[in-house]
């Protein structure tokens, strides 16, 4: 487990929907390099934590410091710069399906480009350069100039991790990266987040899946109703410990996990 | 009374009685809707009074005008010279002046049409509902596409005649800012309807909110708002043909004055033209559509 000072504090975190508390003063403290996994059944507020530490969901109480710096009251360009140094990845990649692969990697420099130049598509040559670099660490420079919606799941979540590295980012929020894949491409995407951790990232991981955040994360963080109800290093996730904080077997807890983002339990562990 | 359920199970004879209920609900709400409609129908027509017996007076005139500015074509002279009555030159006669009105009646609808829906392009991203930086913007946005679409193109006209002058510039200006309100709406709604997951993904890598617009959603909208823009051609070439009435240009002016002069035979030949006209458009922006959308499909 690599530690560090820590780099990332979540202070009370809650968030509500209407009379509904998806994140309920959630508090976590992530050194720099960590690599967490964050599960949690349906609706226990992973994906609105994840999204709450890029500012796509505005926090209803609580603050995000980053670095010293209050994440939480970021605003415009401030807010966007933010965005950039904390990478999202999505369940379904939110690609633009109708541009190239090469155009949906640039998408990762719009905040660097000036404004008028971005409207035209004109990105330097050295921006293309890294962006086909960046897919040829995913065997996808050949694809560069295909649309993107030719190109199957696996790839496209590639694509999407390709885009995120073009920010330079500091931290990478994945947000169920492999509910929408198949065994192999699930290997290949959470290879390639480790392969970024271990470049120095940091990287927030929502998982449904046990068995894949037991392998790859250096701690795991469980979420039950908005509330954090275990957070350790994996060892101490066992199957007991599963009943005790969500009152079902693990494999209930998987196969419940697995409906809820639209995948089949038994494919989806990857060692 | 029919019991041909009545022998089979509660739980059938339960549904069949609950049908007919429903049923019965429904039919008595369709016919107090039609009535409604109906007594609604007498008043508006009592008002603005559409009696029908005027209608059924004016009926054979409106046949007797049809007539009227038929021509006279006679079968043995119909390809002679335009010296010679009852030949189609002789209906045509001044066809290369119509040819030109038309010319520039289509050219009016085409530079109003670029026009009206580049600004619509730009009004239509604060006017969609799902992606307006906020309320206020949203609201004045819609109501201001409102109002332009609303005012009724020949009113522009008036105004810009006075203001510029008779000629084709007013009448392009006219029927450029009707068509920015009335594809304005259009385009907001096709945004509207666009997938906001690329939308996510441009914003979460720190986009501007016009890098969001620009990258997450105008590809996606792009074949809708090219169809919108075709079929916007196709009506202002109408609207061109009769903007001129007011002196704003193209063969509307000259359409005015056949009519005001009853030259009956030259009323069907310049009706006739303009048919011709949107019949051609009509054909060649189908083909154009298909092939730009085509294109569009193919290649990114």
């Amino acid at each position: 487990m690599k530690t560090g000072a820590s780099m990332l504090e979540i202070e009370r975190l809650t968030r509500r929907f209407g009379s509904k508390t998806a994140v309920d003063g959630v508090s976590l403290s992530i050194p720099a390099g960590q690599m967490v996994g964050v599960i949690g059944r349906s609706g226990a507020g992973k994906s609105t934590l994840l999204r709450m530490i890029n500012r796509l969901t505005e926090p209803s109480e609580g603050r995000i410091i980053f670095d010293g710096q209050d994440v939480t009251q970021l605003k415009g360009r401030a807010l966007r710069d933010w965005r950039m140094r904390s990478a999202m990845i999505f369940q379904q990649f939110n690609l633009v399906q109708r541009l190239d692969v090469l155009t949906n990697v640039l998408v990762g420099r719009l905040n660097q480009r000036p404004m008028l130049s971005s409207m035209f598509k004109m990105f330097t040559a050295e921006e293309r350069a890294m962006a086909l670099t960046a897919l040829d660490r995913f065997d996808l420079a050949e694809a560069a100039l295909q649309r993107a919606d030719t190109l199957s799941g696996g790839q496209q979540q590639r694509v999407a991790i390709a885009r995120a590295l073009m920010q330079n980012p500091r931290l990478i929020l994945a947000d169920e990266p492999i509910a929408s894949l198949d065994p192999r491409n699930s290997k290949i995407v959470m290879d390639a987040l480790r392969d970024v951790n271990r470049d120095g990232l940091t990287v927030l991981v929502n998982l449904h899946d046990l068995t894949t955040a037991r392998n790859y994360c250096d701690r795991i963080v469980a979420l039950n109703a908005g509330r954090v109800v275990f957070d350790g290093p994996p060892a101490e996730l066992t199957a007991a410990r599963i009943r005790e904080v969500y009152g079902v077997t693990e494999e209930e807890f998987a196969e419940e996990a697995a409906l809820a983002v639209g995948a089949t339990p038994h494919q989806l562990a990857v060692a | 009374m029919q019991e041909a359920y009545a022998t089979s199970l509660p739980a059938v004879i339960r549904g069949e009685e609950a049908f007919q209920a429903a049923r019965r609900q429904k039919r008595n709400a369709a016919f107090l809707g039609a009535a409604v409609v109906l007594v609604c129908l007498i008043i508006a027509a009592w008002i603005s009074e559409a009696h029908p017996a005027t209608l059924w007076a004016g009926l054979p005139r409106i046949f007797e005008y049809f007539t009227r500015i038929l021509p006279d074509l006679r079968w043995a002279a119909l390809f002679a010279s335009a010296e010679t009555e009852g030949s189609i030159a002789f209906w045509f006669y001044r066809l290369p002046e119509w040819a030109l009105l038309i010319l520039e009646t289509a050219n009016m609808a085409a530079l109003a049409t670029l026009l009206g829906s580049a600004v619509s392009l730009l009004l239509a991203f604060p006017a969609a509902r799902n992606i307006a930086p906020s309320g206020l913007v949203y609201n004045l946005t819609r109501r201001f596409l409102e109002a332009l679409r609303t005012i009724p193109e020949i009113v522009y006209a008036l105004i810009f005649v006075w203001a510029f002058g008779v000629g084709a510039l007013a009448g392009i200006l006219a029927i450029a800012l009707h068509s920015a309100g009335a594809n304005g709406k259009l385009f907001a709604e096709a945004i509207e309807n666009a997938d906001m997951k690329p939308w996510d993904g441009v914003t979460s890598a720190g986009g501007s909110w016009f890098a969001a617009c620009r990258f997450a959603i105008l590809p996606q909208v792009l074949p809708n708002i090219l169809s919108y823009l075709l079929l916007r051609f196709e009506v202002n070439i109408r609207s061109a043909s009769v903007i001129g009435f007011v002196g704003a240009g193209g063969i509307g002016e000259e359409l005015y004055k056949v009519i005001s002069f009853n030259y009956y035979e030259e009323i069907s030949a310049i009706i006739l033209l303009i048919i011709l006209t949107v019949v051609i458009v009509d054909l060649l922006s189908e083909k154009l559509r298909h092939a730009a959308i085509g294109r569009l499909e193919a290649a990114r």
